[in-house]
């Protein structure tokens, strides 16, 4: 499952966009999105998800329960 | 917003601690030129290192309480991006009326940020200094800071340039610091002990890693403590901040205020908590109160040895704009930037401050003669009065129309700032103006005096009821020198008997009152 970012929570402080390893997180006209196609979940990586880690806002960065895991 | 700190390697600390002693000196025979030490006495020239660091500070807001007063500063919130995270701040919410740090109303890209400074300079030709303070931590944001300082290096190089950090990452980035040629940093340090840090700091990301607890401000204060000597042995210098917390570590801040001394810091500046549930902090919303304005002064003073103390600080905005106190980020606007063309003069500048220059030079000398007067009395009494001033060392505000009282501290040894009090809401509205006058009185009720420019006959009654005496006949004069005038007359009318010295109670807490009104 890739993660996600629950809008109405974001600050929209760019600190996971700086923090992601693939790249996967961009600003489309002021709100922060993931490209579900591009997170890992940080597999291969690093031991946490580093959007969730840095995040200031509790329960912003998620996994989308509507995709399937990640499987490298 | 940030909490920081570095440290100073304990061989250098000797020499460190002379620097700041004449540094002190210095400072309190401030208005001196360029270069110029007239009428100070002579053992402060001794050390180079004095005269580098009143150059890097004499025109500096935030450094030198006499600076303040003429000269301005200005911040661009060019960093979002946070590593830490603090119970006092909450990033969040942006309210265009709150004066706090974290909070900014527009993100600049580092050249918007390089044309604002130019438009600002260009019209406000006090601007010395450009600040980088937020609204995150501006070294979680190093392309952003430094690409911005590279940038007003290049257009405006008579600009100082500094930045307040939370020190997690200030050992990554000395370098980079030394580079910009940035003379100032600020970092915020509010414990020393991790049991007492993991009160305050809740997490911090670190290596690609969220830490908690103690581990958490175990590795922020070990940064912070390194990176503070690693500065200050570089001769970069070094001011602390520290949020002062009741029950949290206010008694412990005297205990950081000896570490950050030893280790090379110049400068401590201890703050009020500003707490409100309205701001949806973690301290907001458990009720955690700011410290009321004696217990402030009382810690301060308590730690105020050979270091110099900071008492001017208005926790600016990471957007602020103008002198402390009289804030104009609403004029510069990026729309408006963009409408105001602006040509940048460097020999206008430097015109303008040479006259102000003459004004501090003048203004000194008039406390020095006043001060001489003092001297025979040898009285221990020492009293509070408040000023309303609009800038340049002068009592020219309207009582009415202040929106802040400088407090000052009136003793034989003379006139010095040691608080400032906000008398208007954040978040304006739904306070009636009958309402007004009483909150003032209650925010200055530590004062035997009020200075004003002008004040109606009502609020003269009023404030005479209530044991403070208004002064408007020093209007439009400097502050010190009115403020000894005064004193003296106060001490011969104790003197002969006319009136009788007594002590004023306390005061409401300044920043928590007016908040909590809202
Ligand atoms: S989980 Fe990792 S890869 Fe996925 S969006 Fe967050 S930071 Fe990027
Ligand atoms: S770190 Fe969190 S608050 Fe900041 S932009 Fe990303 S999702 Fe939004
Ligand atoms: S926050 Fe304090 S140190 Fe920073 S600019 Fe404002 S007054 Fe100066």
């Amino acid at each position: 499952m890739p993660f996600k970012i629950v809008a109405s929570q974001c600050t929209g402080c760019s600190a996971c966009e700086q923090e992601c390893p693939n790249v996967a997180i961009s600003e489309k006209g002021g709100i922060f999105v993931v490209d579900p196609k591009k997170c890992t979940e940080c597999i291969g990586y690093f031991d946490e998800p580093q959007c969730v880690a840095v995040c200031p806002v509790d329960n912003t960065c998620v996994l989308d329960m509507a995709r399937p895991r990640y499987a490298s | 917003m940030d909490v920081s700190a570095e440290r100073k390697a304990s061989d250098g600390s000797a020499t460190m601690g002379k620097a700041r002693q004449a540094f002190t000196e210095r400072m309190s025979c401030s208005g001196t030129g360029a270069g110029g030490m007239a009428g100070c006495t002579p053992h402060a020239v001794s050390a180079d290192l004095t005269s580098e660091i009143w150059e890097k500070v004499k025109n500096h807001p935030c450094y030198s309480e006499e600076a303040h007063h003429h000269y301005a500063r200005m911040h661009v919130a060019v960093a979002p991006v946070c590593n830490i995270q603090c119970n006092y701040c909450n990033r969040k919410y942006d309210c265009a009326n709150e004066s706090r740090p974290g909070v900014v109303s527009e993100k600049l890209s580092p050249e918007q940020a390089a044309d604002k400074v130019l438009a600002v300079a260009s019209t406000i030709p006090q601007l010395t200094v450009l600040g980088i303070a937020g609204p995150g931590d501006p070294l979680a944001n190093p392309a952003k800071t430094f690409k911005t300082f590279e940038l007003v290096n290049k257009v405006a190089p008579d600009i100082k340039l500094c930045l307040s950090t939370n020190g997690l990452a200030l050992l990554d980035h000395v370098d980079a610091i030394a580079k910009c040629n940035v003379n100032h940093v600020t970092i915020t340090i509010n414990a020393i002990d991790p049991h007492v840090g993991a009160r305050i700091y809740p997490w911090i990301f670190y290596k690609h890693k969220r830490h908690v607890g103690i581990d958490a401000a175990k590795i922020l204060i070990e940064r912070q403590l390194q990176g503070l000597g690693v500065l200050a042995a570089r001769d970069i210098l070094c001011k602390i901040n520290s949020v002062m917390i009741p029950g949290i570590n206010d008694r412990h801040l005297v205990e950081v205020n000896k570490e950050v001394k030893a280790r090379g810091a110049f400068l401590h500046n201890i703050m009020p908590l500003i707490s409100s549930p309205e701001h949806g902090t973690v301290f907001g919303l458990n009720g955690q109160r700011g410290p009321t304005a004696w217990e402030l002064k009382t810690l301060q003073d308590s730690c105020e040895g050979e270091m110099k103390m900071m008492r001017h600080c208005r926790q600016c905005r990471a957007d602020a704009v103008g002198l402390l106190g009289d804030d104009r980020r609403a004029e510069f606007t990026t729309e408006r930037i963009a409408a105001l063309g602006h040509k940048y003069d460097v020999e206008a500048r430097k015109a303008y401050q040479a006259r102000v220059e003459n004004v501090r030079h003048a203004k000194v000398a008039a406390t020095r003669r006043q001060l001489a007067e003092l001297a025979d009395c040898a009285d221990a009494v020492k009293v509070l009065v408040a000023v309303a001033t609009k800038g340049s060392a002068l009592i020219n505000e309207h009582f009415g129309h202040a929106k802040e009282f400088q407090i000052y501290e009136l003793s034989a040894t003379g006139a010095k700032i040691v608080d400032h009090r906000p008398v208007q809401l954040y978040c304006g509205g739904g306070y009636a103006e009958e309402d007004r006058l009483p909150t003032i009185i209650r925010a200055i009720n530590d004062c035997h005096a009020v200075f004003v420019a002008r004040i109606g006959g009502c609020p003269k009654a009023e404030l005479i009821k209530a044991g403070i005496e208004p002064v408007d006949e020093y209007a439009h004069a400097f502050i010190e020198k009115s403020a000894i005038a005064w004193f003296k007359r106060y001490l011969d009318r104790v003197k002969t008997g006319e009136i009788k010295h007594v002590e004023r109670g306390e005061a409401a807490t300044a920043h928590a009152s007016i908040i909590s009104a809202a």
